[in-house]
């Protein structure tokens, strides 16, 4: 006899109601996308069941190809054939200290340096969409529907600029960002989640052109990231480049045309990859100059001329450790993360400064994404009954602002657990002075010049005082995205002047609607119909986090305060019914404001539930 | 939104004083972020979303204040009308910074030496000086109550912590040639 299922209320009844979310690994080499399904994290193949999508993207005579179709173009078409584009996401060309190793035709333009290729002038956020797009069809065919909400992962050492764009590449592939996710803490998640595991651990994750190192201690459910410390222009393509380098030493080649040069490094990465498993890999190959080149690299050389950009990822280890104030023994277990980590002798390295062989029992390649999924799902509201757990994660790099001199402030230091909102006060230079330029930047250097520049702007409207006499508090928020915002006001009159902080190499927001209507008129879909479902997807899930609220703690309302959200509630529900998407927005943006003051007693209500003794992990079972 | 009047120790359920139980901070610290994290708020109404931001950054920054010694002294004398870094009065004791300023000089030879056991040496000074200062304002603070005459070691004591700060950093240096 058949059963009727039952769920318990708030929870999902079933597979079919759950929400679809995706965990996104976009990388510099590959790319992946992975799910939770019946409660296990996995990634999603290609129809010839390959897990992996080349982070390749060919703009060719016939249309876009991404992955492995693009990646038979590399050699023939490599001006129009672009890899490795992570490395260029929030980065203008001076930032580029090895512009002269990539094939392209860069231009410079206002913030973000663009490609010149045949489809026209792309910026990497657009080529990087074009990844995030085949992945998020890959995820809708497999999953069948539209994605619900995604996290997409970036280094723990991405700055802002480069954060902001790779959140922009999401918004241009039509993806509902959940969270951005620091590479790393996916893999400690997938990891720790795996292995119950609890103490702490150090991350080793060397991508095809990133480096990160996170510390994190794992107690009962909580990874708290300690220390993140790394570099984001280093990765498996620079053992390629030094393998590359190598054989035009070797043979004592003429200078290469761009078509010679990247099958040369295709066959570098080749011979580095066989290197994992054998003593020594042959490289042959035939020039379009009608050279051959035939020689052997053995492992030995190899290791030789990869020496240093090993001893590079040390020093990051050593200063993460120290930020954490702990030592190599405190250190329980170190997780390897990336396909670069398969080389012998990194591993050797790593097993070497921490006086223990690594943990290599999760696929390098795939965990980041496997714990992306893991968040996704939970961001989401599906609700797996091992779902007891929280992340704690750090900005990488210190936030401050420029003083006289040319000098930094910070503000909010390197390895401040997010979110984070720090209030400075500096006063004015000069008598009557009544503007001041306000200038974001980030590092760790004294002087200006040797941080990241983000944003300039202008407190206006400073009533005219002696020098020294204006209280201007400077507030830097950044959010659980590790993304800032920045305002700033003079506190005795209260002149306000706030920005979020867009980098001055980001996209403008003009720029990012022109490359979506770009995008749009291109897929033949109509902007205006996608706008408004994507409204009425929001209006429901604000309804039904209402309604859930309201569930919940109904008795924090007095009647007339219920019956205004009621009334705010059955406004939209009403513009939903209709298709004007200013009506159905405006109506969820009253209903918004209208349940501020509940949503601050529910928090209080919370805060006094964690204060009220209880253990943390039972905590967690509850709010679930 | 929690509430905003409440003090740090307030907030983390903790008695208004220096010594704390660093464990009972960490464990409120973990049970309060396990309820107000924007991640648990991820699928609430807008609203939540911001109360949530506002919660989880509030109780980041009261554990920041309440974690290190010295940044829980200065909060003390903060809640007491006692402003520990006014820039108007900015006075140390002369003895005390001719000890500094020549540990700074040993600190510097030793770099100069690439003598790492010195600066080490140097380094464990300071940390030792800080945690005699960390018991006698456990005493002026917890038993005495005698804030304001606590404002000179404390400035002492964050004298001491940027110091131990740019030794470490020495240290790096050293570290990192080596490689």
């Amino acid at each position: 006899m058949a059963l009727f299922q039952i769920s318990e209320p708030g929870e999902s009844p079933k597979p079919h109601d759950r929400r679809r979310a995706v965990g996104i690994d976009l990388g510099t080499t590959h790319s992946l996308v992975a799910t939770v399904r019946n409660g296990l994290a996995v990634v999603l193949p290609d129809a010839q069941e390959r897990p992996l999508v080349p982070s390749i993207v060919h703009y060719g005579e016939r249309g876009v190809e991404v992955g492995y179709g693009a990646m038979a173009h590399q050699s023939k078409d490599p001006q129009n054939t672009i890899v490795s584009v992570k490395r260029l996401m929030g980065r203008g060309l001076a930032d580029l200290a090895d512009a002269h190793r990539f094939p392209y035709r860069f231009v410079q333009a206002p913030g973000m340096l663009r490609l010149v290729t045949r489809a026209g002038v792309k910026s990497p956020v657009e080529v990087s969409a074009e990844i995030l797009r085949t992945l998020r069809a890959r995820a809708e065919e497999s999953l069948g529907g539209p994605v619900d909400g995604a996290v997409v992962t970036v280094p723990a050492y991405f700055d802002d600029a480069q954060r902001q764009a790779t959140k922009d590449a999401a918004a241009l592939a039509g993806l509902p960002i959940l969270r951005l996710l620091n590479e790393p803490t996916a893999a400690a998640l997938a990891y720790g989640l795996d292995n119950a595991a609890e103490g702490v651990y150090a991350i080793y994750d060397l991508g095809g052109g990133t480096f990160d190192i996170s510390i994190l201690r794992l107690t009962r459910g909580v990874f708290e990231v300690l220390a993140t410390n790394g570099d984001s222009a280093l990765g498996g393509d620079d053992f390629d480049h030094r393998v590359f380098c190598w054989i035009l030493e070797t043979t004592g080649l003429p200078p290469l045309g761009p078509e010679d040069a990247r099958l040369l490094l295709v066959k570098s990465r080749e011979a580095k990859e066989m290197l994992t498993g054998h003593d020594a890999a042959p490289i042959v190959a035939s020039l379009s100059t009608g050279d051959t080149v035939n020689v052997l690299l053995t492992a030995d050389v190899f290791t030789d001329i990869t020496r240093t950009l090993v001893q590079k990822t040390l020093a990051p280890v050593r200063r993460a450790l120290r930020d954490a104030k702990l030592a190599v023994e405190d250190v329980k277990g170190v997780v390897l993360v990336g396909g670069a980590t398969r080389m012998p002798q990194i591993r050797r390295a790593v097993a070497e400064l921490f006086g223990q062989p690594p943990l290599t029992n999760l696929n390098p390649e795939e965990v980041v994404a496997l714990g992306a999924a893991v968040q996704a799902n939970k961001l989401v509201g599906n609700r797996d009954r091992e779902d007891d757990w929280l992340l704690l994660d750090v900005i990488p790099l210190s936030l401050g602002l420029e003083t006289m001199g040319g000098l930094t402030e910070k503000i909010i230091p390197r390895n401040s657990t997010i979110p984070i909102a720090r209030t400075q006060e500096f006063t004015t230079f000069k008598d009557g002075q009544t503007a001041m330029a306000i200038h974001v930047v980030q590092g760790e250097r004294e002087r200006v010049a040797d941080c990241r520049s983000l944003a300039r702007f202008e407190l206006r409207g400073i009533p005219p005082m002696t020098a020294g006499a204006a209280r201007i508090a400077v507030t830097f928020s950044v959010d659980a995205d590790g993304l800032l915002d920045v305002a700033a006001r003079e506190t005795k009159t209260g002149v306000q002047a706030a920005i979020t902080v867009k980098p001055s190499y980001g996209l403008t927001d003009g720029e990012i609607a022109r490359m979506l209507q770009e995008s749009f008129a291109h897929a033949s879909d109509d902007m205006n119909a996608r706008a408004l479902a994507e409204a009425q997807v929001e209006a429901d899930r604000i309804v039904a986090a209402t309604e859930r609220a309201l569930a919940e703690d109904e008795d924090l309302l007095q009647p007339a305060e219920r019956s205004a959200i009621d009334e705010a509630l059955a406004r939209v529900r009403e513009a939903r019914a209709g298709s004007d998407r200013g009506r159905l927005a405006s109506a969820v943006e009253a209903l918004n404001r209208g349940t501020e003051t509940f949503a601050a007693r529910r928090m209080d209500r919370s805060v006094a539930r964690a204060l009220a003794g209880k253990r943390v992990d039972a905590v967690l079972q509850e709010s679930k | 939104m929690i509430d905003f009047s409440r003090n740090h120790f307030e907030l983390f359920g903790l008695p208004e004083r220096f010594r704390v139980d660093t464990r009972a901070l960490d464990d409120a610290y973990r049970r309060l972020q396990a309820e107000v994290h924007p991640d648990r708020h991820a699928h609430g109404t807008d609203a939540d979303k911001r109360a949530a931001l506002q919660s989880s950054a509030r109780v980041n920054e009261g554990y920041r204040a309440l974690r290190e010694p010295v940044t829980r002294a200065e909060y003390l004398l903060t809640l007491h009308g006692i402003d520990p870094l006014d820039e108007t009065d900015t006075r140390l004791p002369v003895e005390f910074l001719e000890r500094q300023l020549e540990r700074r000089e040993e600190a510097a030879e030793a770099v100069d030496a690439r003598d790492a056991r010195t600066l080490g040496a140097v380094i464990d000074a300071v940390r030792a000086e800080a945690g005699e200062l960390e018991q006698r304002l456990a005493v002026e603070l917890d038993e005495r109550r005698a804030y304001a005459a606590a404002r000179m070691p404390v400035r002492e004591l964050r004298f001491l912590h940027k110091l131990a700060d740019d030794l470490r950093a020495l240290d790096a240096t050293l570290d990192e040639a080596v490689d």
